[in-house]
């Protein structure tokens, strides 16, 4: 690895480490204390539940939080897909751009819906401003912070001091849900986004340029409201680009300066989440053995990526080029092997799926590590809150294995994993593979799945990354798919909502049956969450499911893509 | 007692593995196995795997697997439902034998049952709950029940071990009595408290036969994590045939039921139900009886332990250390008394007497000449003594020797009254000694604490197990004894009501209590607490109330039942992750078998070099089959238990079983694959 990819690495850890207290500390706050800027804030927050008549009060139990979160999920997506579906009639059309496509319509509702931002559009040919702003961007703000809200119940579930007379309630998913637009997503997009339009990015209502390039050729350069989207993309791990070249696109992510903060702004919630919950559980240490989880697979995973694009493309051997930067195809030169590398790793690490590169274009092992990194269950920091439940999930797995091997009924914070929470668990890892295995399965055969780009390994690779990005709600792709054809815009847009609600039900249901549970005083014969061994043991935990899970699927795909371009053979 | 010590002589007995073979054999049936959703994927691949092998000798389509290598995976994996119905059949088998034992004592024994006053002759097994039967010296109690009618010493040696007779009486704490025991003396009347089939050891029997057995919640727990793990096996077995297809390679049936059976978690799966026979069957061995497999798991679970202060941890006897005379008697006369008294006394307390004469006073044990009676001790008198050279030594309690010179026409002084009741006030036993109608003075017996005890409960505080104290005594007293036995806290003066109070305290707090309790006023508490060990000298109640009963009445047991808990979880959990660490080697034996055809550049992930894509998949299967029997004895043994802290155990138990769980298998399945090269099986 290369001096300057080490110091990156270095700067962004530090970075990252730097903002989780503070912002954790925050977060905390605004949910479990008197959240600040009363005045401000706290009045715009207040008119919210008087407009939408909620009582901030009362709390919900697990079904009711979760009722209320699919209700307002299955509302605002038909919303979306009424707002896509009309916006030829509809303002701020300045392209005059038709209706979108039902199936494709029903995909990036979806999509976004999800968290998920998986694109089989061109922004810029496709979506009309207003589609843009208030159809998706919408999103971009809300199925964030439901995700945080889901991350909240889970951790209060597991947090609170539960007792026979104790109420089993979760919290308040709509006051979490305002809470986190109000109080964290709005201003923060506010503010970073004056400062991204000084760094260059767009943000603009005119219809796009129309120009005679110096060769004398016509070019259409397309614009738009960039700046006030690229903000959440980033920060609410949506990754939904304005254009479709995304954070590769000039007009998205113009200096190095936007592209270090864009990545650091993946992680930032995700990250301060895990302080949050060490707080809620009385224990900041608990917290930090997560982040420490976290932070392992993160940086093995930008090694191997690093260390893979150095090196030389192999479908470029032999031919009269110089590659001493690396595999630069599918690279901007302006960011280069290294800074694409860690753009890649958080993107595909935190569910956000921005790109700033096409992973397709990668070697063997370099593409790799994007999908494992999503196959790993985007537990990897992972979608703001959705990283936080999922890791929590495998935290009960992991306390399940260990504690049994200490002879103890095994205990997270004081709270015994029985068997209600073992199915929970199972369900929630279950459905990951049970949605990708079997799409890509499918699509491997069937002929409505229409041609792939690629032949053998990469072809295959191309399918899975597809079904896996969907149902991991990341929304990177590995191209090479005819996107637009209804086998991949319904199989995706049922893989992404599946992939989704199936797995945040269990979450939420486990949350409702430890929250009643009593919390016993650790002591020495309990077993430790909170230090590096478990730490160490979460992430070998995290490792071998994945591991199991994928293996053989991977070895038919990138692995022996990998040995086959050693042999000379590429795709 | 002997056929059961020779059941724990060797732990694969012949005479219990051989009537297993053939159980292994019965259990194969489908509706058994289905109980056990892991090996019911495995016997549903085996059937699988041999109709494709049938098929393939009637019509071989071209391209298929070579039929020795199709028979070879389908005998390999019927082996491996086998050797997991072995385990289950083994660990059923030596708990089967050893509550054989116990109820042998009694299946022949005849009855004398009373009707409308009248006695009958019938066995023992057409007695039925509230039957009256009389019991005479030289006869065996015919079933569990309780003394309603007079008083007798009984020998119990045949469930609890112990030699010594022990006094059972109608009324009060000593009145159970359980069947196949033998009266020894006097004549009682027993109320029989249960029907046949339902008594402790018929539960019992019931519990370690696995069909009978209930899962218990963590148990319940596992099977969820192990079915789960075998769903995602299945389908990234399945998926990976249209998956393979899409890249040019046909993957055959029996190759991919060789894949799925070694990667779902069959060693865990194959071992589960013998680990929970065997921890019931460990505690049976250490003479405890559990009413629920519930109860031994909880056992390993518990956070807070209530131990009675006398017998466990004081010695149950107290031992003698002063000699107090009575107003112008001298200490000699009394040791000397008190010795000549003592020396028939073969109870440790008479021995500490014997003993403390001889440090204090020189005094060694002397051969009595001719002319001298012993008086032993008898429960209606509770004393004993010597009538030697025309003197009349008795010892005993103090009320017993008061009445006993009262009758002479003596009289307990006032000063030796005193002393007793300071020497009972420091938590001590005070024994009078008289000479004919005179009192000597008091023999003083302290409560002395056992050896290692203090151990002990450190080890346990290392568990995170707290221990308390439950004394009748003083807080004074419990506080002295307390410290130097090194419990955690104690419970004066304790009451009934008082131990109560203290389990529900404990519980609010979400701990897990257990206790020892023998008497009919210890049965709330022992119903209440999470495991309760009723003592088997203890009243019916008692029994009732509690969710174990330790046949030998030794309250120490009680530590034992729970290492034997937490050992019993270990022993899954180790396995479990032996089971999943096991994976690793066979993904890189049979991927690269299953692709290399295809792609031969894949050739480098076969580390192990196995000779060829047959051997590599049949050794990955053989290797499956057969670390289940090599793990049999450590799932009926348990893993070794260390009193450590949690993280220590945890980093030994990764270590050995989960590093060692991904090595192991890379040098077992080359080994395999280098003996079937030998056999030119390839």
């Amino acid at each position: 690895m290369s001096t300057a990819a080490i110091l990156q690495a270095i700067a962004f850890v530090a970075v990252i480490a730097l903002l989780t207290r503070p912002l954790g500390a925050y977060l905390y706050r605004v949910y479990e204390a008197r959240p600040p800027f009363p005045a401000t804030l706290g009045r715009l927050e207040r008119l919210c539940y008087r407009l939408s008549g909620v009582d901030p009060s009362t709390e919900q139990g697990w079904v009711a939080y979760a009722v209320s979160l699919l209700l307002f999920s299955a509302l605002s997506m038909l919303g979306t897909y009424a707002i896509l579906r009309a916006q030829a009639g509809l303002p701020w059309n300045p392209q005059g751009f038709a209706g979108v496509a039902p199936d494709l319509a029903f995909n990036t509702a979806a999509s976004f819906t999800t968290n998920t931002n998986w694109q089989s559009y061109s922004g810029e040919s496709t979506m009309s401003y207003l589609s843009q702003s208030a159809g998706l961007a919408w999103h971009n703000f809300t199925s964030a912070a439901a995700g945080m809200g889901v991350a909240l119940a889970l951790a209060r579930g597991l947090t609170r001091h539960g007792g026979p007379d104790s109420p089993r309630t979760l919290g308040n998913f709509w006051v979490d849900l305002t809470r986190s637009i109000v109080y964290v997503l709005l201003p923060s997009s506010l503010l970073i986004a004056l400062f991204f339009a000084s760094q260059g990015v767009l943000q603009t209502l005119a219809p796009s340029l129309e120009l005679t390039t110096l060769e004398g050729v016509k070019q259409v350069l397309a614009l738009g409201p960039v700046a006030s989207q690229e903000v959440i993309k980033q920060l609410g791990t949506n990754g939904g680009g304005f254009f479709n070249a995304n954070s590769a696109h000039p007009f998205e992510n113009p200096t190095p300066l936007t592209n270090f903060i864009q990545v650091v702004m993946i992680f930032v919630i995700p990250a301060a989440l895990t302080w949050t919950y060490g707080r809620m559980a009385r224990s900041q240490r608990q917290g930090w053995a997560l982040f420490g989880a976290m932070l392992a697979l993160f940086l093995a995973g930008y090694g191997v990526i690093t260390w893979a694009e150095h090196r030389p493309n192999p479908a470029l051997a032999g031919l009269a080029v110089d590659q001493s930067a690396g595999n630069m195809e599918g690279k901007e030169v302006r960011f280069g092997v290294d800074a694409t590398a860690l753009f890649a790793t958080a993107t595909t690490d935190a569910s956000c799926g921005a790109v700033n590169g096409m992973h397709d274009s990668f070697n063997p092992l370099g593409g790799l590590v994007p999908l494992v990194n999503i196959q790993l269950g985007e537990v990897i920091f992972g979608g703001v809150g959705a990283g936080l439940y999922g890791i929590l999930v495998f935290v009960i797995l992991t306390v399940f294995i260990a504690g049994l091997m200490v002879g103890r009924t095994p205990e997270l914070l004081g709270k015994k994993i029985e068997p209600r929470e073992m199915k929970l668990a199972t369900i929630y890892i279950l459905i990951f593979p049970l949605l990708v295995l079997p799409l890509t399965a499918w699509a491997a055969v069937s002929p409505a799945a229409g041609a792939v780009a690629n032949a053998g390994p990469h072809g295959l690779s191309e399918l899975l990354y597809a079904f896996t990005s969907g149902a991991g709600n990341n929304g990177s792709a590995f191209a090479g798919l005819d996107a637009t054809k209804p086998f991949w815009t319904i199989g995706l847009g049922v893989d992404m909502l599946l992939g989704r609600f199936f797995m945040l039900l269990p979450a939420l249901a486990i949350a409702g049956s430890m929250v009643g549970k009593r919390a016993v005083e650790p002591g020495p014969g309990t077993f430790p969450t909170d230090g590096w061994l478990f730490g160490a043991l979460l992430v070998a935990v995290i490792l071998v499911v994945g591991a199991l899970t994928w293996f053989p699927a991977l070895t038919l795909g990138p692995i022996v893509e990998h040995y086959l371009a050693g042999a000379g053979k590429v795709f | 007692m002997t056929s059961r010590s020779a059941v724990a002589a060797s732990l694969l007995d012949w005479a219990v593995v051989r009537p297993a073979l053939l159980d292994s054999l019965k259990k194969l049936s489908p509706r058994q196995v289905a109980r056990n959703p892991v090996m019911f994927v495995v016997e549903v691949g085996s059937a699988l795997v041999t109709l494709v092998w049938l098929r393939d000798l009637i019509a071989r389509s071209p391209g298929a697997a070579p039929a020795w290598f199709t028979a070879a995976v389908a005998i390999w994996l019927w082996f491996t439902v086998i050797f997991a119905n072995l385990a289950e059949a083994v660990a059923e088998g030596r708990g089967k034998a050893q509550a054989a034992a116990l109820r042998r004592t009694r299946s022949d024994t005849p009855a004398r049952r009373l009707r409308n006053g009248r006695e009958e002759q019938v066995p023992a097994t057409a007695l039925r709950k509230g039957d009256q039967v009389v019991v005479e010296a030289g006869q065996v109690i015919p079933g569990d029940g309780d003394v309603v009618e007079g008083i007798a010493s009984v020998d119990e040696s045949a469930i609890t071990g112990e030699s010594a007779p022990v006094i059972r009486e109608s009324g009060g704490d000593r009145s159970a009595v359980t069947g196949g025991t033998r009266v020894l003396s006097d004549r009682i009347v027993v109320s029989i408290s249960t029907d046949p089939g339902e008594s402790f050891l018929d539960r019992m029997i019931a519990l370690v036969e696995g069909a009978a057995r209930q899962k218990t919640p963590n148990e319940v727990a596992l099977h969820i994590l192990l079915v789960g793990l075998t769903i995602i096996f299945l389908i990234a077995c399945a998926t990976l045939v249209p998956i393979a297809a899409f890249s040019g390679i046909q993957l055959g049936v029996t190759s991919m039921v060789a894949l799925l059976v070694c990667l779902i978690p069959t060693t865990i799966g194959g071992l589960l139900s013998a680990i929970g026979i065997a921890g019931m069957d460990r505690l049976l061995r250490k003479n405890v009886l559990a009413m629920s497999g519930r109860a031994v798991e909880a056992a390993g679970d518990v956070d807070v332990l209530l131990l009675d202060k006398t017998g466990t941890i004081t010695l149950g006897n107290r031992m003698a250390t002063e000699f107090i005379p009575a107003p112008g008697v001298r200490t000699e006369d009394l040791a000397e008394a008190a010795q000549l008294a003592s020396l028939a006394d073969e109870t440790p307390e008479g021995r500490s007497i014997v003993v403390l004469v001889k440090e204090r006073h020189g005094l060694r044990g002397r051969e009595l000449g001719a002319g001298h009676a012993f008086v032993p001790f008898s429960a209606q008198t509770r004393m004993s003594g010597c009538d030697v050279d025309g003197r009349s030594l008795r010892k005993g309690a103090v009320d017993a020797v008061a009445r006993h010179v009262a009758s002479l026409g003596g009289q307990m002084p006032g000063d030796v009254e005193a002393a007793a009741a300071r020497i009972g006030d420091g938590g001590g036993t005070p024994l009078a000694v008289s000479e004919g109608a005179r009192v000597l003075g008091l023999i003083h017996l302290k409560d002395v604490v056992k050896g290692g005890i203090k151990e002990r409960f450190e080890r346990f505080r290392a568990m995170g197990i707290r221990t308390v104290m439950i004394t009748g005594d003083n807080p004074r007293t419990a506080a002295a004894i307390a410290r130097e036995a090194g419990v955690d806290d104690y419970l004066a003066e304790a009451t009934p009501e008082a131990k109560l109070a203290l389990i529900r305290a404990e519980q609010a707090k979400g701990r897990l209590v257990a206790m020892t309790g023998d008497g009919t006023n210890d049965a709330p508490a022992l119903a209440q607490a999470d495991v309760g060990v009723a003592m088997n000298t203890g009243t019916q109640a008692a029994k009732e109330a509690g969710n174990m009963v330790d046949l030998d009445s030794n309250p120490t047991k009680l530590l034992e039942v729970v290492e034997v808990g937490k050992q019993l979880l270990m022993t899954r959990g180790v396995l479990t992750t032996f089971s999943i660490a096991n994976d690793v080697a066979k993904y890189f034996a049979i991927l690269p078998a299953l692709f290399v055809a295809a792609y031969p550049e894949l050739a480098p992930l076969d580390v192990m070099h196995l000779t060829s894509p047959w051997s590599a998949i049949l050794s990955a299967v053989i290797f499956n089959a057969l670390i289940i029997v090599l793990l049999i004895p450590l799932a009926l043994k348990g893993v070794r238990y260390r009193p450590l802290g949690a993280a220590a155990v945890l980093r030994r138990s990764l270590l050995i079983y989960g590093v060692g769980g991904v090595v192991a298998p890379f040098a077992g399945i080359k080994l395999i694959d280098m003996a079937l090269t030998a056999m030119h099986l390839y």
